[in-house]
């Protein structure tokens, strides 16, 4: 082997880095100063808008050039300028989906090192020896679209190691998995970091997945600036209040959210009374009319009481959950809405007129991004009481509750695609609830949030329950559903499920 | 999902796309010259008998050739209705004149459109789009930039079809999707149209991050061969174009368009 081919970990310097996106007036990333040692592992916390992602896309050098946005001072890998140094450094991004960029796994794997204009004779040794590395033992024809998002994000970081890069960067890997894809992953990542001895840098919300891997912890404060830097358990100890604001995940919160069951509150009482706001009997669901993923089921969502939906990816849970939201057409069985919740309506909720679910069921998708219709935070939580043809003076008096209750008032004027995260996933909760339905159906509400807005989510679920909403929750959050469900059900892999009661 | 499907394990599935695109050329350059219904015949006859006998056959009878099957019979009618007429008229109303004239020259189109776009169609078939990438980057020196840009861009057409779907969901949750269709259809193109354009711009970093786009030369994890199969393959196009004109100039029905 020759020497450039090994390897080497690389060292990172910033020195007074700043970093201003072309459209915005204020600096993502500002007065940066870091240094990371070639070998260090480093988990890099921070609130939401503190540029912890702008910061490793710009040790990827994927910032892009002047038009793009306004670079001063110095990010430097083993001395050199950043933007040029791609092949030292390797990203790994947060969606699954988004960075497979071709159809089978090996020329997935290989796509960077062609890039990198390695003879092809090596290019298959590398691409082996990258899949062993992250644990894929998949036939090297296997179409990359077949895969859970777990191997995605573990074929992501093949291609990445491939490349034998200096620094490993990983802008939240795990946000958007399932518990064992999050493993997986997590897994992955040490093994590589064990064998090859790179630098790491990992942005994550949830601390507690990542404490075994990481050595160094660096804070970043709201305005770019680090606030806290050293060994992992001294900055977690110290800075645990500031932190716990900042919506990070400290070891031990999940265990503390009080469970569900231990403030059983008024609204017990009122469950039994009232016939199921919902009931399926022998259900059949199909995103595709014609091909069900699930059948066979009997559900009930009660007035006051969340229900959980969980089981594995590609159980149907957002399929059964979007059929009792009427807005799939069962496949087979029946989904009947009891006469107050119909109001007057048919009782099978799919052949309700999208303006009479607005007051009925509200559906909160996964992707917020697919449910914004206008340009403005304020337009979008007028969408809905407008629909209902609200007086301007009503649709003001719900709206601006709204925006003070989930804060989204200072950006009301904001285009909702630009919103992060978290205010995105709070934004599409408020457009739901704008126009007072007395269910709600939730898909993956809690993935890829941090604390801050998890809990925030727990509160105001617990508050709309109590004011007697049926709430249908699908989830792979234990914490979310113990914190909140009466009522689970799981989904199996065959078509089949099982109710039962959480303890 | 049919545009990002994995290599189908068909005869002439390994062949270089750039081949099977060049061996359609002569045929569909011979029979852009005449108008006659021996030529055409003879071609179809010929590749029936050539794709049945590399093992193709059962792709030519399946329901993916039909669109070929439909529109052939369409355009041979228009030529009926409305094609120059000739020679003993059968019908005569208003605009439509059949006539002996155009009746063959319905007959004449249909053949063609069906001996030109049943090879292409079955050819296209047994393309898998990373073969196809390979073989413009490396048989036909196209830029690299170009060629996989267009490869990503085709990857994600398909996750814009679940991206269709999820929307019109999403907005009947909304209370929006009681519009009119054409309306609802448009407010629908546009979101799909930002989502996809957001996926685009997520997947780019993710590709120029892989180092796509670094100055230097590229290299090519796999390579696009062109041997024997790849000329056999040719060799069979321009035979089938060969064996079309001389059967319609020996039987004397060659006429070139412009004469």
């Amino acid at each position: 082997m020759s020497g450039d081919r090994l390897q080497r970990p690389a060292r990172i310097d910033a020195h007074g880095w700043a970093w201003r996106h072309g459209s915005r007036a204020r600096p993502a990333v500002e007065g940066l100063d870091l240094v990371i040692e070639p070998g260090e592992r480093v988990l890099l916390l921070g609130p939401s808008g503190s540029g912890k992602s702008t910061i490793l896309h710009g040790l990827a050098g994927v910032l892009g050039d002047d038009e793009e946005g306004e670079a001063t001072g110095r990010l430097l890998i083993d001395g050199a300028d950043a933007s040029a140094a791609r092949g030292r450094t390797g990203l790994v991004l947060q969606d699954p989906d988004a960075q497979l960029v071709m159809a089978r796994v090996a020329d997935d794997v290989a796509f960077g090192l062609e890039n990198l204009g390695v003879p092809r004779p090596e290019i298959g040794p590398r691409v082996r020896a990258a899949l062993a590395a992250v644990g894929l033992d998949l036939a090297p024809d296997r179409s990359t679209a077949a895969l859970s998002g777990g191997q995605r994000q573990r074929l992501a970081l093949a291609g990445v190691i491939a490349m034998r890069p200096g620094v490993l960067l990983l802008d939240e890997p795990t946000a958007n998995l399932d518990p064992e894809g999050v493993l997986e992953v997590r897994d992955a990542v040490a093994r590589v970091v064990r064998e090859t001895g790179a630098t790491l840098v990992v942005v994550e919300h949830r601390v507690p997945i990542w404490l075994p891997v990481v050595d160094r912890v660096v804070v970043l404060g709201r305005d770019g600036g680090v606030i806290a830097d050293g060994p992992a358990d001294v900055v977690l100890q110290r800075q645990a209040s500031e932190l716990r604001a900042a919506g990070v995940w400290l070891p031990g919160d999940e265990a503390a959210v009080t469970p569900a069951a231990a403030i059983r509150s008024r609204a017990d009482g009122m469950r039994d009374r009232e016939p199921a706001l919902l009931r399926a009997r022998g259900l059949a669901v199909a995103r595709v009319p014609g091909r069900a993923v699930q059948s066979d089921l009997d559900v009930d969502l009660h007035e006051a009481s969340v229900l959980a939906v969980t089981g594995p990816n590609g159980a149907g849970k957002s399929t059964l959950a979007l059929t009792m939201a009427g807005l799939l057409r069962p496949e087979g069985g029946s989904l009947e809405a009891s006469d107050r919740l119909a109001d007057g309506a048919a009782s099978e909720p799919w052949r309700w007129k999208s303006r009479q679910l607005l007051t009925r069921i509200g559906t909160v998708f996964q992707n917020p991004e697919h449910q914004f219709l206008t340009g403005s935070v304020r337009a979008e939580l007028e969408v809905g009481p407008r629909a209902l043809r609200l007086r301007p003076a009503e649709i003001r008096a719900r709206v601006e509750p709204l925006l003070e209750a989930l804060r989204l008032a200072p950006l009301a004027g904001a285009n909702p695609f630009t919103l992060s995260g978290g205010e995105k996933r709070r934004l599409s909760v408020a457009t739901a609830l704008a126009t007072r339905p007395r269910v709600l159906v939730l898909d993956e509400p809690t993935f890829g949030q941090d604390a801050v807005t998890w809990r925030e989510l727990v509160r105001l679920m617990r508050e709309l329950r109590d004011a007697g909403a049926g709430i249908i929750a699908v989830t792979h959050d234990d914490a979310f559903v113990r914190a909140l469900a009466d009522t689970r059900v799981m989904l199996g892999h065959p078509v089949g499920a099982s109710t039962e009661v959480p303890a | 999902m049919s545009i990002a499907e994995v290599r189908p394990g068909l005869p002439l599935a390994h062949v270089n796309p750039v081949a099977k695109m060049a061996a359609t050329v002569p045929l569909s350059l011979a029979l852009l010259l005449t108008l006659d219904p021996v030529s055409a015949g003879v071609a179809i006859l010929c590749e029936v008998v050539l794709f049945t006998a590399v093992g193709l056959g059962s792709l030519l009878w399946s329901a993916r050739t039909l669109p070929v099957w439909i529109a052939a019979p369409l355009t041979g009618i228009s030529m009926v209705l409305y094609g120059a007429p000739s020679g003993a008229v059968y019908v005569d109303a208003g605009l439509i004149h059949v006539t002996e004239g155009s009746v063959a020259i319905g007959l004449a189109t249909m053949a063609r459109v069906i001996a030109i776009a049943l090879p292409a169609v079955v050819l296209f078939l047994t393309i898998d789009p990373t073969d196809l990438a390979d073989g413009l980057a490396q048989t036909l020196r196209l830029p690299a930039r170009f060629v996989l840009g267009g490869l990503a861009a085709l990857r994600l057409a398909g996750t814009s079809i679940d991206d269709w779907r999820t929307i019109s969901l999403a907005r009947r949750a909304r209370g929006v999707a009681d519009r009119a269709w054409l309306r609802r259809g448009l407010g629908q193109a546009f979101a799909l149209l930002v989502l996809a354009v957001r996926r685009a711009s997520t997947l780019a970093t993710a590709m120029e991050a892989r180092g796509f786009g670094a100055p230097g030369v590229r290299t090519w994890a796999r390579q696009a061969h062109f041997g024997r199969a790849e000329w056999g393959v040719i060799a069979g196009g321009c035979l089938v174009a060969a064996i079309s004109v001389t059967a319609a100039v020996a039987a004397g029905s060659w006429n070139l368009v412009w004469s």
